[in-house]
């Protein structure tokens, strides 16, 4: 075990950490101000990959499909919003999840009617192909740019929403809805941009994740599984918590995959190393969020203080 | 789904309403993945299925087709529903040795016949073995032991192995170590569905080995491939069909491009029936069929075979016709051992491009008439 794969994991942690900090943004945004599960959060995902990956097999252009990928998400969001939750805001958290439920299969559904069964086909752009070599790490590309991407990302929400006059209104919207709809803010509009904004967020990660991935029916829902864990650990409402809880599950779950079968192969079989090792891995996280349940209850960095 | 239920029964009413000439009716009852990541391989089963029932222009089967939505409990519903309400006197589809394990044995001991298209984890074809299942496509281990004699041919010396935590994953590397007879590099499982694996990729750079064994059907291939290609590690990958067919070898794209892989069966397999069903299935489908609609292909026949030459209702006519496996296989021969698994030759492929498509072509043959070792345990 050299220390150079050592860093090269913790770099591949980081980089799927902050893709999920996407993920989780959005669906923590539109938890805090609006108070709604919204479990169709891993469809918009998949949107996004799905039109990335038609538009630059149509045009060549993987930045071009990047676009489109973010406006049809948005654009579904918004849709979305306008035309089923806006009625459930009243109802409570049982309603929203059976109905966000359905939206699942009605748009994985809908996906494969429209591009078939079978997964498509998108690959990284020219220009970010190959490795770089990061000191004593050869790391592709791709994956730098991911990490860049998604710090970009984070400060860009965080400048919007402390210093935009739409962030104030996201912030009133999170610590009082009835308040903020009496101060003459348009609650419905404000509603129905900031799931958009969540859609596009959920749009961008699919489609960056995408070109490395398998672009196929059903790719949101692992995703949207992790992004839960996130907000739980990080505190629902809170984009700060959603940044470090991501980053904290990607570390911890690349790591535990990395070193556990190691630990294990030390008094164990190999063979039966790496299966209990692969397994207790793949928990790690959930026993992660678990202690946080009990040690904060309401996440690392609560929302609603 | 529905589609296919309505011209099946639309076909039924027409036949009965002609006259009772034909034989009753046999339900085949399909529960295949048709949703989610996996949908492309049940599809491609169900496809390749009908295809043989329509070319035989057979009408005398009902096919029910369901989907399991690759989650083992539904799949056990709808094996209940298929027996209880649909009188299904086949069962077939199931294309993930989980769900197989789930619904199998259960089924086989009612008395109806389950005849797989693709899953054939080990415990069936050794000491669950039942005289009412039989496998049309392979036992799990047969195209990894084929990978891992190849990889002695190739003179790889230090592979790194890898494939998802499973039964069939395990029957993957259980069976590629049976004939590999070089040193491990490193020896990993993997989650089912994972789509990541930057760790994975990290840990084989690290390894030191002078080439990789996979085993990822569907889109865990297709994540893994793309993200191998951008990581600058460029050992060579040998593999099963089964990560490297024409389901996943589109959205692949250049990352597969040379990769040596096993299979029982490739478009270009050079025999009358292939050549039929390749054409067919481009003519019908407007695309290359995969492995897994030869399979689908395949079991279509040996059902319709063996109902030519039997009656349903006598279950040991029935058992023993099929056993004789008297069809026109794609596969060119084509045999049962005695645990009703195949007798097949096994080749060595390599993803070619051909007029702009990926796809496969033969290179060698690894093993003839392979039989799988789980036999011996198999008392019946």
């Amino acid at each position: 075990m050299t220390l150079a794969l050592v860093l090269e994991q913790l770099l591949n942690g980081v980089q799927f950490g902050l893709m999920l900090f996407l993920m989780s943004a959005g669906l923590t945004l539109v938890f805090g101000v609006m108070g709604l599960i919204n479990l169709a959060h891993g469809s918009l995902y998949m949107i996004g990959a799905f039109l990335c990956a038609a538009i630059a097999g149509m045009t060549g252009n993987f930045w071009l499909g990047l676009m489109a990928g973010i406006a049809a998400a948005a654009a579904a969001g918004a849709l979305i919003e306008i035309v089923v939750i806006r009625r459930l805001y009243a109802r409570d958290h049982l309603d929203q999840v059976l109905a966000t439920f359905a939206l699942i299969l009605i748009l994985s559904e809908g996906v494969r009617m429209i591009f078939g069964p079978f997964p498509l086909y998108l690959n990284v752009p020219d220009i970010l192909r190959g490795t770089v070599q990061l000191g004593i790490v050869d790391y592709s590309f791709y994956r730098l740019a991911l990490i860049g991407f998604g710090l970009a990302v984070a400060v860009g929400l965080w400048l919007l929403i402390s210093k935009t006059r739409l962030g104030i209104q996201i912030r009133a919207g999170e610590s009082d809805r009835e308040m903020i709809a009496a101060l003459g803010v348009n609650i419905r509009a404000l509603y129905t941009i900031v799931f958009a904004l969540g859609a596009a967020l959920a749009g961008l990660a699919g489609a960056l994740v995408g070109a490395i991935q398998s672009v196929q029916v059903g790719m949101g829902e692992p995703v949207l599984i992790l992004a839960f864990v996130v907000i739980v650990i990080g505190g629902i409402g809170s984009i700060k918590g959603a940044m470090v809880g991501a980053l904290l599950v990607g570390v911890i779950d690349t790591m535990g995959r990395f070193l556990l079968p190691r630990i294990f192969a030390t008094f164990m079989d190999t063979s039966q190393a790496m299966g209990v090792g692969a397994a207790l891995a793949s928990m790690l996280i959930y026993l992660l969020m678990a202690l946080v349940l009990i040690f904060r209850p309401k996440g690392l960095f609560p929302a609603h203080g | 789904m529905k589609t296919l239920r309505t011209s099946a029964l639309a076909a039924l009413t027409l036949g009965a309403m002609v006259g009772t000439a034909q034989a009753e009716t046999v339900t085949v009852g399909m529960i295949t993945t048709l949703s989610g990541g996996g949908a492309g391989l049940g599809v491609d089963v169900r496809d390749g299925f009908q295809l043989a029932l329509d070319m035989a222009g057979e009408h005398s089967i009902r096919l029910v087709v369901e989907d399991d939505a690759q989650r083992p409990e539904l799949a056990v519903q709808i094996a209940e529903r298929m027996v209880q309400s649909e009188r299904a006197d086949i069962l077939t589809g199931i294309i993930w040795s989980n769900l197989a394990m789930a619904v199998v044995p259960s089924t086989v001991a009612q008395d109806i016949f389950y005849i797989s298209p693709n899953a054939g984890p080990s415990p069936l074809a050794g000491a669950n073995c039942h005289p009412n299942y039989f496998n049309a496509a392979w036992q799990n281990d047969m195209l990894h032991e084929a990978a891992g004699q190849h990889a002695n041919v190739l003179g790889y010396e230090n592979t790194f192995i890898m494939a998802p935590n499973y039964p069939a994953g395990t029957d993957a590397l259980t069976g590629f170590k049976r004939y590999y007879e070089g040193e491990l590099a490193g020896e990993l499982f993997t989650q089912v569905g994972q789509t990541d694996y930057a760790a994975e990729i990290a840990e084989i750079r690290a390894s030191g080995a002078d080439s990789v064994f996979i085993f990822l059907p569907g889109g865990m291939g297709i994540s893994f491939m793309r993200q191998y290609e951008q990581s600058g590690v460029d050992l060579p990958i040998v593999s099963a069909g089964f990560s490297f067919d024409q389901d996943v070898l589109p959205a692949m794209g250049s990352a597969a491009l040379g990769v040596i892989n096993t299979s029982q069966w490739s478009p270009d397999l050079d025999n009358a029936a292939n050549e039929a069903f390749v054409s067919a299935f481009q003519q019908a489908y407007d695309r290359l069929p995969s492995l897994y609609a030869s399979q689908g292909f395949d079991t279509a026949n040996l059902i319709l075979s063996a109902l030519s030459s039997a009656d349903i209702s006598d279950s040991d006519a029935f058992r023993d016709a099929l056993r004789a496996a008297d069809f026109a296989s794609v596969r060119g021969n084509f045999s049962f051992a005695p645990n009703h698994h195949p007798v097949q030759t096994v080749y060595v492929r390599e993803v070619v491009e051909v007029d702009g498509v990926l796809t496969n072509r033969i290179i060698g043959t690894a093993f003839e008439e392979h039989r799988d070792v789980h036999g011996e345990n198999c008392n019946m």
